[in-house]
Parts: structure tokens; sequence; C-alpha cells
């Protein structure tokens, strides 16, 4: 199982029956190949579909369905389309459960930062500030270092997303809650310790008790 | 009755530092015709309100690629590496707006607010220079309105008022962006009798279209 499988298999374990969910493009996209059977969910795609299903066969795509990262996709039954602002005014206004983004930094506060490097990568936030700032439950989906780096710090360096905590950390080594009292180690991944997961995070970690096996379904 | 005009009369229309409100959300929805009129035409200093710059030679990255947009408000620019060398170079300006925030505003100029108040952008590089105002104990972002000189927009099919139909994730901004411009021209993939769409089914009332596009030879 790869890293990015791990990540996605555990993520998928937070997605609960009758939920609303917006997946971001990538890593986070590949949770919805994993969530349980018996859990029927709605996706959400911010560019306007509530019902995102899988790709369509080759050949068949139409053009005026697509994700937010412009690729083809299907609707299921049930679906609806909406306008940019119902879309994100389910985002906004609380009707959105729960939205899995990447990060580029988390830090003790559960501030999230990924939209943006200065000097180097300014793409634009797109939905990604709306969707911290307004989702129910916010997880994020990354590797936990980059070449080396600790992703998660004391304090972001990089321009932040939002100022609100986010409510899980899902990485290849672990699974981090922060909280009031900082960044609670739940669960670790088959195999790493909690000193190795230790050593790869700059930011401090508290450890109440046990530390659970991740669930990976 | 709506006269039906040709993308080089739309383009004729524009003159030189526009304000153009253009639907789409990576070039689904967007009026792919007239924006090849403008090309054509040349005419430049544009400011283009958009979700997106969309990709080097797609949707309205063709008039980024032409060198006529003095300025883009946009919510995302990463996946045009011209538009992200051009705004780095200084020959564009870039704002980039949260999406959320990019359609309320739009929304604003188009229902006569003077502004929205949004918790997206509390406490990030989005809230310098605005007012921050304290609403029972919730911080929001004073984000204000937006109109343009014209609004141009996709629809999947118009009547002979001007009612308009939207496709899928091809609504995206056009409903919105309807409300807000002082000429709307709409393109249509198919013009139909009026009565053929149900009162239920119009989006955006024929009374807010200028011009429709005539139907692709």
């Amino acid at each position: 199982m790869d890293d990015r499988e791990i990540i996605a298999r555990r993520v998928a374990q937070e997605v609960r029956d009758g939920m609303l969910v917006n997946l971001g493009i990538g890593l986070p996209s590949l949770v919805a190949g994993y969530v349980p059977a018996d859990r029927h969910v709605f996706f959400q795609a911010e560019n306007g579909v509530i019902g995102l299903g899988a790709r369509p066969p080759e050949g068949m795509e139409e053009r005026d369905l697509t994700d937010a990262g412009g690729g083809f996709v299907t609707a299921v039954p049930g679906a609806a389309s909406i306008d940019s602002a119902m879309s994100f005014g389910l985002i906004r206004g609380g009707h959105l459960d729960m939205t899995v983004l990447g990060g580029l930094q988390v830090d003790e506060r559960g501030y999230l930062a990924n939209w943006m490097v200065p000097g180097q990568m300014v793409p634009g936030m797109g939905g990604a500030m709306d969707l911290v700032a307004g989702a129910r439950r916010v997880v994020v989906a990354m590797l936990h270092t980059a070449r080396g780096v600790p992703k998660i710090v004391p304090e972001c360096t990089l321009p932040l997303t939002a100022a609100r905590r986010v409510s899980l950390i899902v990485t290849e080594m672990a699974v981090i809650e922060p909280t009031e009292a900082g960044l609670v180690l739940r669960e670790h991944a088959p195999g790493v310790s909690v000193e190795q997961i230790c050593a790869a995070t700059a930011a401090a970690l508290v450890i109440l008790g046990d530390v659970a096996p991740m669930n990976l379904g | 009755m709506k006269r039906a005009i040709k993308p080089e009369e739309a383009a004729e229309m524009i003159p030189e530092g526009a304000v153009l409100l253009i639907g789409g959300f990576m070039g689904v929805g967007s009026p792919h015709r007239m924006i090849d009129a403008i090309v054509a035409r040349g005419v430049g200093g544009l400011t283009i309100v958009c979700n997106d710059t969309c990709r080097p030679g797609q949707g309205v990255g063709k008039l980024v690629d032409a060198g006529l947009v003095a300025r883009a408000v946009v919510s995302h620019i990463g996946l045009n590496p011209v538009a992200q060398k051009k705004m780095l170079a200084g020959e564009m300006a870039v704002e980039l707006v949260p999406q959320g925030t990019l359609v309320e505003r739009i929304r604003a100029g188009g229902v006569g607010l003077g502004g929205v108040l949004t918790p997206t952008g509390v406490g990030t590089l989005v809230e310098e220079g605005k007012q921050v105002l304290d609403i029972d104990g919730r911080r929001f972002l004073l984000e204000r309105p937006i109109r343009g000189d014209f609004a141009l927009l996709d629809a999947r099919q118009s009547d002979y008022v001007g009612n308009l139909e939207y496709s899928l994730t091809a609504h995206n901004f056009n409903p919105v962006m309807a409300l807000a411009a002082d000429t709307v021209i709409a393109e249509p993939h198919h013009i139909m009798p009026v009565g053929v769409i149900p009162p239920d089914a119009v989006k955006t009332p024929g009374v807010l279209v200028d011009y429709i596009l005539e139907r692709a030879h």
C-alpha cells in the first residue's frame, strides 16, 4: 500500500452516512474510492454539482459535466446541478459536512496553509479559503513531510488559508487532531512508531495515553 | 423579441479598457465564440472578471495569450502558466479573490447591495486593507461589489425573448453575472421559439439579456 492509499483509506473512514462531502483535487479525490459501501453520501464539486460520480466511459464524456479540476465526471442518481452562488452558499453557510484538502503546512494552532508559496507558486486560492472557513469539518490529507522537511510546524510560515483550527490531519504516518490543548497524536500507521512520528514533526505533539493503530478499512 | 447578433458585432461593441464579466469555470460554461471574436478584433486594456484564467489557448486563456487583458479579477491562475508569467512580469495585474467571495461580490453588484460581509479570508492576506466588522461576536470582511460594462454568458438554450436555461456544471458564474453588467450578451447553444423553455426551467429571465448570439453556422 503506498503512502497516498494509506491516507485516502484512513480519511474515507471519516465519511459518515448521509454526509455532503467536498474532496479537493489530487490526493483528496482518491478518498471517494475507499468510502465503505454502506455509507451513502453526496460528493460536491464546487464548480456546480452535488452528486459527483465516477469518470465516464471513454468517448462518452459530456463537455458540460466536469469536476473542479476540469476533468470529466458523471453524476449519480439524485444529483443536482447548481450555480456558483448556491455552491458557495452551501460551503459557507454550514451545509457542507466535510471538506478534505491537501496541505503545505499545518501548525500547532491547527491553522492550515495550502494556497501559495510567496515568490514561487501563486496559483490563487480558488475555493480553498471558503471551504476551510465554512465547512463543518475540515480534514487535511497530506504527506507528513515534503522531501524530508516537516509540514507540521510550530507556526505556519506560509500564508494561511484561514485562521480556523482544522478538524483532523491525516498523513501516511499518523492521525493528528488539533485541539485547544495542541496537536493530539491519535493514531499511528502500521509499522510506524510514535518516535518516528515525533521525529518527522516539527511541532510539539500531545500524547494522551495509547496511540491507536490506524483503521484503514 | 431579442436581436440575434454575430460574434463580430458583439466584439465591436466592446471598447478598449472595458470591464468584462465572463462566465465559465476552466472554460466550461464560457462563451467561446465571443472570446474568439474579441481575440480576432484585438482591442486590449481589458479587465476580465472570471472564475479563473483557464489554460493557455483555451477559454479566457485566449484573451490572456493575445495580451488583451490588463487586469484579471479571478480566484485561480494555477493552471495557466502564461497568466502567471504575465503577472510576474508586470504585464497583467491579477487580483486573486476567494471563489465564494468573487461570486457574492458580483451578485452584490447585480442586486443593488453595497457589498457583502463574509468570514472567508479573515486572518489571511485577503484581509489586508479591508474593513473588518464584528457581527454578534463573529468577524467578517467587508467585500465590495463588482459590476461590469459587459457580461458575456454561455447558456444551453435561449428562447426568442432571451430567457436562458443552463447546462450541468456550465451554470457556474453565468446566472449571477447576468445581473451585474450594463450590457448582457448571451451565447446559447440552441435558440428556441418562445414556450419551449418552461417558465420553471428559466434561470435567467430574458429581461436581463440585451442580445443573443446568432446560431453557430
